[in-house]
This record gives C-alpha cells, sequence and structure tokens, in this order.
C-alpha cells in the first residue's frame, strides 16, 4: 500500500490537479495541490494560510478576559473546548482554585460541544462520501445541542463563557432537566445516526483501507486525538494526562484497529456515547456552591511561563502563555491539532483514487480556522 | 465481510428515513414573526443601552469602561454634566451626551456587561444586522435607548445593584464638598451627593 518516496517514478507524473481553495470538500478555505498518475495520487501538497488572522499576534495586545473571545474563534466548532484550554492555561500560572460547580459545568458543556463538533464532522463526512441524509439529520441534532447553549451561555457558537477562574453565570435552575432531555434525545440519535450510515455498503466500500495510517506512523507525525486513536493507539489526554475533572469519570476510550478512514469516522461515532457517559455522571454529581473565584481588577497572572494540553474535539490542543506579570500576555502558543494532524495527509493519499482524496481529507476533520489561527 | 453484509446496512439506512417520513417538520421558517424560533432569554445579541424610567434619562453615565474594555473596540462615548443632577432630580452627575456601537463591528462577546458598573448596557435580543441605509449599522444613542427600552419591557429588566444605581438624589449629608468642581453646589438643603458611585463617573 504505502510507497517510499524513492520508488516515485517521476516520470509517470503527468498532471498536476488543483484542489481549492474554494473547492467546497476542502472544509474551509485550503488548497491542496495534488500530482496524479492516471488516477492515483503521487504526492500532494497542502498550501495553507487563508484564514490566517494573526490570533497568536493579536493576543500580545489583549487583556486575558479579551483573549478569550479570540479562542472562541480558533477551532469554530468545539469553542467551548477551546476556551477551557486557555483559561486552564492562565488559572494554572495564577495557583488558582476552580469552584467545583464550575468544573462540573465546564465539562458537561465541553462534553457536550464535542458531541456537536462530532456530529458535524458525521454530517459533513457523509456528505463528502456522497450522502446527503446524514448531514441534514446531524445539524437536526447538532442544532439541539447549540439551542442548550444559547439559554446557558446566551450564544449559539461564540460564547465567551467560561472565564479564568471559573464560568461567567449559573446554570438556569432547569438545566438538569433540560440536558437529561437532551441527552436522551441524543442517546436515540446517534443510534439513528449510526444505523443510516456506518453499516451502509456504499459507504464502507467508499471508506474501508482508504487512507491507511499505521499506528507507528501516527505516533511519528504527532497525530492526535480521534484520528490517533483510529490507528490504535490509546491515548486520550483525559485520561492519560488529566486535566479539569475528569479523572473523577468513568468512560471508555474507543479505538481503531486499521487506522482507515472508516476506522476515524467510526472512533468518532463511538466518542460521542462516551462522551454522553461523562455527561450523565456530571450531571449525577453537580455540586451547588460558587461558579467562580473572584480576581479583584484585571487579570495579572505572576512573571512566568505555562503549557497547558488538552483534548479538543479534533485531538491535542495545547496552550502555551508566557507572561511579563502584566494585564496582556507577553507570547500566546496554541498547537493546535488540526494543524499537525493535517501533515499526516500526504502519507494517508500517497497511491490512492484521486477521487477518496475529498474521504481521506474529511476523516481528519480540519478545521482551517484553528490550521492558520 | 462486505459480502456478507450485502444489502442489510443499506436496508437499515432505508427504515432509518423511512421513520421520518412520518414526523412533523423540526425546520422554522425564519422571516415570519410568527413561526421564527424564539430566542432565549439569556440570549446576547447587541449591546444596548438602558432607560432609567424613574429618573427619565439613561443609567448610563460615559464613565468609558465598555469602550476601553472592548475587544474590537466598535464603541464610542462622550459624557456630559447633567442638568438633571443641579436640578437635583437625579444623583448621576455626568450623563452620556454621545454613545455609537458600530454593530457591524461588534463582536457579541458580552464584555461591555461585564464590565459596567452602572447596570447601563445589556445585550439585548436584537440580532439582525439588515438595514436599508448603507451606515445603517451605526447604531447612535437614541437608537441604542429604544433598543434597550424594548429589552426592558420585554424582560421586565431590573437593575443588578438596586440601591448603587438607582439614580435618586442621596437625601443625607455625607460630607461638605471643598474640592473644585464643574457642579455648584445645592444652596436649598446643602446636599451634596457626594457618593464613591458619583466619583467614579466623574473620572
Amino acid at each position: 500500500m504505502q510507497v517510499s518516496q524513492s520508488q516515485i517514478n517521476e516520470d509517470a507524473i503527468d498532471l498536476m490537479i488543483n484542489m481549492g481553495p474554494q473547492h467546497p470538500s476542502t472544509h474551509g478555505v485550503f488548497r491542496l495541490v495534488i500530482w496524479v498518475d492516471g488516477e492515483k495520487i503521487q504526492k500532494v501538497e497542502p498550501h495553507i494560510g487563508y484564514l490566517h488572522r494573526g490570533s497568536e499576534k493579536i493576543c500580545e495586545s489583549e487583556s486575558y478576559n479579551q483573549i478569550i473571545t479570540l479562542f472562541d474563534r480558533l477551532d469554530y466548532v468545539g469553542n467551548l473546548n477551546n476556551e477551557l484550554a486557555f483559561s486552564l492555561a492562565v488559572e494554572k500560572l495564577m495557583d488558582l482554585e476552580i469552584p467545583e460547580r464550575a468544573q462540573y459545568i465546564r465539562v458537561i458543556l465541553c462534553e457536550l460541544n464535542r458531541i456537536a463538533s462530532h456530529m458535524l464532522f458525521y454530517g459533513v463526512y457523509g456528505l463528502d462520501a456522497g450522502a446527503t441524509t446524514p448531514m441534514l439529520y446531524a445539524f437536526r441534532e447538532r442544532e439541539r445541542i447549540q439551542e442548550l447553549f444559547e439559554s446557558v451561555t446566551g450564544a449559539r457558537l461564540m460564547h465567551n463563557y467560561i472565564r479564568i477562574g471559573g464560568i461567567k453565570e449559573d446554570v438556569e435552575k432547569d438545566f438538569k432537566e433540560k440536558v437529561h432531555k437532551l441527552i436522551d434525545h441524543l442517546k436515540e440519535s446517534i443510534d439513528e445516526c449510526d444505523d443510516l450510515l456506518s453499516n451502509n455498503e456504499m459507504f464502507l466500500v467508499r471508506t474501508k483501507d482508504i487512507g491507511i495510517i499505521t499506528a507507528d506512523e501516527a505516533i511519528d507525525l504527532g497525530l492526535s486525538g480521534p484520528s490517533l486513536r483510529a490507528s490504535g493507539v490509546l491515548e486520550d489526554i483525559r485520561v492519560t494526562d488529566s486535566y479539569s475533572i475528569y479523572d473523577r469519570f468513568d468512560f471508555g476510550i474507543p479505538i481503531g484497529s486499521k487506522g482507515d478512514c472508516w476506522d476515524r469516522y467510526f472512533v468518532r461515532v463511538q466518542e460521542m456515547r462516551e462522551s454522553i457517559k461523562i455527561i450523565e455522571q456530571a450531571l449525577a454529581d453537580l455540586p451547588e456552591g460558587e461558579i467562580i473565584t473572584p480576581i479583584k481588577g484585571m487579570v495579572r497572572p505572576p512573571k512566568g511561563e505555562v503549557f497547558v494540553r488538552t483534548e479538543s474535539p479534533r485531538g491535542d490542543l495545547g496552550v502555551f502563555v508566557v507572561s511579563d506579570g502584566s494585564d496582556k500576555p507577553y507570547r500566546v502558543k496554541v498547537r493546535p491539532p488540526s494543524f499537525v494532524n493535517l501533515q499526516a495527509l500526504e502519507l494517508m493519499l500517497r497511491d490512492t483514487y484521486l477521487a477518496d482524496a475529498v474521504l481521506v481529507l474529511g476523516s481528519i476533520d480540519i478545521i482551517m480556522g484553528e490550521v492558520d489561527r | 465481510m462486505i459480502s456478507k453484509l450485502k444489502n442489510i446496512g443499506f436496508l437499515r439506512g432505508l427504515v432509518v428515513t423511512l421513520k421520518t417520513t412520518f414526523r412533523s417538520s423540526v425546520t422554522a421558517e425564519y422571516p415570519k414573526l410568527d413561526k421564527r424560533i424564539q430566542v432565549a432569554d439569556r440570549f446576547m445579541g447587541f449591546p444596548a443601552l438602558l432607560w432609567d424610567g424613574n429618573i427619565v434619562e439613561p443609567y448610563c453615565t460615559g464613565c468609558m469602561v465598555c469602550v476601553r474594555n472592548c475587544p474590537t473596540q466598535c464603541m464610542s462615548a462622550e459624557m456630559k454634566d447633567n442638568p438633571k443632577y443641579e436640578e437635583g432630580i437625579s444623583g448621576r452627575r455626568k450623563i452620556i451626551n454621545e454613545f455609537e456601537i458600530n454593530l457591524g463591528r461588534c463582536i457579541l462577546c458580552g464584555i461591555c456587561v461585564d464590565v459596567c458598573n452602572f447596570d447601563a448596557i445589556e445585550m439585548s435580543h436584537e440580532h439582525e444586522l439588515s438595514k436599508y441605509q448603507r451606515n445603517g449599522n451605526r447604531a447612535n444613542l437614541d437608537t441604542l435607548l429604544e433598543m434597550g427600552k424594548e429589552y426592558q419591557s420585554k424582560v421586565n429588566w431590573t437593575p443588578k445593584q438596586p440601591e448603587k444605581n438607582s439614580g435618586k438624589p442621596k437625601e443625607k449629608v455625607i460630607k461638605p464638598k471643598t474640592t473644585g468642581d464643574s457642579v455648584t453646589p445645592l444652596t436649598l438643603d446643602k446636599s451634596l451627593n457626594s457618593d464613591s458611585t458619583e466619583k467614579d463617573s466623574a473620572e
């Protein structure tokens, strides 16, 4: 299956195809230059930077509370996970104690966000494979989650809800019932989505044994998140390097066996089910009490630097903050999972058919806002 | 494996789609006012300035804290001396004169609401950007107060800090003012209305 670089016959490359940046299946503005030999892909070259907004640089001129709004806009389908990563970094630097209630609400909302993100992946991946129905089903379910977000945080996408030291405001009184109702509904709909697509013959033919990446290669390339677990590597930062209060919950880590497109798809479907388990446990233990540790005046972390890694829906999201003691950070660096996962694309695409390029690209679930920052 | 499953997964998918044929629609017709989905109570639309119906003036004193904290610099504000304060009707020494929010630039983060000390600004439920004028999204003071009044009546808004921001002139004499100020002391009852809140607003 895999061909090493030396084996590629340069003379055989006869056509260069430009996919993107306005291609509808590139999930944003992403350009992929593909060299094909007949229908077989010989070499690909990803071009990124079309969505570069200079977020990391802007962070240096914003106060810590304003930066949370920028983190919302990195991975724009997993916003709360991004907010959490930055807040955790600053809290670690300031050595803040987070109230229990805030921790639980953060976890519940982040896991719901993970389901929403995977739902989006599910729908769009169906669309990539040529099935339009899954997209409509997935967006319907995602809409329910966003409705809950709207009633809790006030916004459907850009929440700005997680604050340094806690959360913005307490959840409504009927939050528990609302979430219970939602997850009961989600359980059914995940099964429904699973029935609809996972074992469909046409989908299996399109995704099985396509874009294979072995565990060793995946580790070498620094893959993370569901894309890494699909290759059979048991690595989930929620478990292996636990942050927040994830060590209190009992949940499984779905892993794949082969590392093909179907595994990467199915790991995400299974992960939604595991997220529901976390939400159920967190709801059962949800304590009463404070929601934020008040900070007097501006957020001014002491001089120093900190690195925090979290498991975002796409993988290992790292945030590095350097503080010079003022109310603005000296440097903020994000280690975006999508950006790192994208570099495996060349290996995955080599020697596959051109028609599968969209499926392989879709299976690593990139978000260009995070790749370009 | 695929040959064994021949047509089963396909049929399972068909059963799922067949089930949904008999249920009611989940979508809403957007522009129709009676059919669109209502926003949640906490929904954060564009910021609006709130109206103090008791004193008949805005809550906003133009202290600029929201302008300074806005991540996109979409606001500008200007304060003036409050004539109602001199008349003894209001407790607000300074009052907003000019306020503009570029709604096209606002990112609806709600930071202005968090930092406001006077309960003067709130995220309204207004969220539609389409306007007939080219610069229709530059909301001025009147527009913002109009949005605020609509929001206040819709959600029965009450101030978060009612005692502090009631806007009523203080009855008790705290301390005679000695420092020079643009406001001339009242000669009738000698009350000088100098509490910490009003000091903030003057800064």
